[in-house]
């Protein structure tokens, strides 16, 4: 698997990632193994190939490479200031996120626990 | 001959971020042919099984989604007729020359209120591969990948969707083969122009002319198993399967393609006839509707789209 390197998602945890794998593969684990805490909604997961927008995290620290991902959801400007979707980047080095899910999305995680309910 | 006007699916245009990833995925994985490229870099695809020029197109963009699905008329005169009932309709009508794709003849063109653009079309071309029509085999070109069949429906994201029904109902006729009512209105809807439980879906969503998945016809449930083990086999990102849908009963899995857009591979559904009556589902089991087996959704399914 090559390096490990530990990414921490500010306010609730740390996960352990490497330089072949998604970033947000290696969040999913996390989650998984209970090592995110205290999330507002459940690590939001989508396409995990870049084109649905919804795993936008800010990187604030750390060096990364990254795949392609649609202009609908990070612009030039946003990838600049390191806003990316993190299944579309790898880390190079230990690396700190936060999450920067668009208001619209974390409306509709809002929405869907209430029809499981439901269901 | 009791099938006329609008037939079924002709093509769905997928925009996609890297190309030869999307070409791989959809040929060497779902089990597609490329027929061609056009000069302005569009990629023409088809299963083995369909006669048709191409069903699905692969255009390079900066964002995923889809451009246009199309349906397939059963003669030219049809094109005519339905331009008018449109026009008629209140929704405007455009023009695609024949030739606009290799092997394709005029389209008409309009924008639904959803948000998506809906064309129509009768003359294709062949192409190869196709099936024999002189004692046919069950394959000419052996199956591979996941052995898709054919380009089967595509279901879209967007608002208005009681208008959307309306218009596919009164404009297109179509039928509604099953709805989902939540206590906030009509949620969902399958919409069938032929005898297969649904040709198009629509999902109300906040955002115009999303996409939520197209879906290819496979053999039977043998086959979806299959399809889950070259997932897994090639790493493709999965959403959820294999499992079975309550509503049309087809037997599925989803998952996404490298440029995030959704795509399904399913087997079976019942047979739809223009007098079976619609059928109806409420937020209480809604969960068993969309995944008959898990009997919830997964928080992807109402909000990851492209």
């Amino acid at each position: 698997m090559g390096d490990r390197f530990s990414i921490t998602l500010e306010g609730h945890g740390v996960a352990s990632g490497y330089p072949n794998e998604r970033v947000l593969v290696a969040l999913e684990r996390a989650q998984g193994f209970g090592q995110l805490k205290n999330m507002p909604v459940k690590l939001p997961v989508g396409c995990r190939r870049g084109g649905c927008g919804v795993c936008r995290v800010r990187v604030t620290r750390g060096v990364y490479r990254s795949d392609p991902m649609s202009r609908a959801h990070v612009s030039a400007e946003d990838e600049a200031a390191g806003v990316l979707l993190s299944c579309c980047i790898y880390p190079l080095s230990e690396l700190s996120l936060r999450l920067e899910t668009t208001a619209a999305v974390k409306a509709k995680y809002r929405e869907t626990p209430a029809i499981e309910q439901g269901g | 001959m009791a099938l006329s006007g609008i037939m079924r699916p002709a093509f769905a245009q997928i925009r996609v971020l890297d190309m030869p990833a999307a070409i791989e995925h959809y040929t060497k994985r779902i089990g597609l042919h490329q027929v061609c490229e056009g000069a302005d870099g569009r990629v023409y695809l088809k299963t083995a099984d369909e006669f048709d020029h191409h069903s699905i197109i692969l255009r390079r963009a900066d964002a995923a989604g889809i451009d246009l699905m199309a349906f397939k008329c059963l003669e030219e005169a049809d094109l005519d007729r339905y331009e008018k009932r449109i026009t008629e309709y209140g929704i405007a009508v455009d023009h695609v020359a024949a030739g606009e794709m290799p092997g394709i003849g005029r389209r008409i063109g309009f924008t639904i209120p959803s948000g998506h653009r809906i064309e129509l079309v009768a003359t294709s071309e062949m192409s190869e591969p196709k099936p024999r029509t002189h004692n046919p085999d069950v394959w000419d070109v052996e199956p591979h990948g996941m052995a898709a069949r054919r380009f089967d429906h595509a279901l879209l994201y967007g608002p208005d969707i009681e208008k959307v029904l309306d218009f596919f109902v009164e404009a297109l006729d179509f039928r509604l083969a099953e709805r989902v009512d939540m206590p906030d209105g009509l949620l969902a809807i399958w919409l069938t122009c032929g005898m297969k439980a649904h040709d198009i879906a629509f999902v109300k969503h906040q955002e115009p002319g999303k996409l939520h998945h197209i879906s290819f016809d496979l053999e039977n449930w043998q086959a979806v198993g299959h399809a889950a083990d070259i997932l897994t086999r090639y790493d493709i990102s999965i959403d959820i399967g294999p499992t079975r849908h309550g509503i049309t009963r087809g037997q599925t899995i989803y998952f996404f393609d490298p440029s995030g857009n959704r795509d399904e591979v399913f087997a079976g559904g019942y047979t739809y006839y223009p007098d079976l009556p619609t059928r109806t589902w409420d937020q209480t089991q809604i969960g068993k509707g969309i995944f008959y087996y898990e009997r919830q959704l997964n928080p992807a399914f109402l909000s990851v789209v492209t």
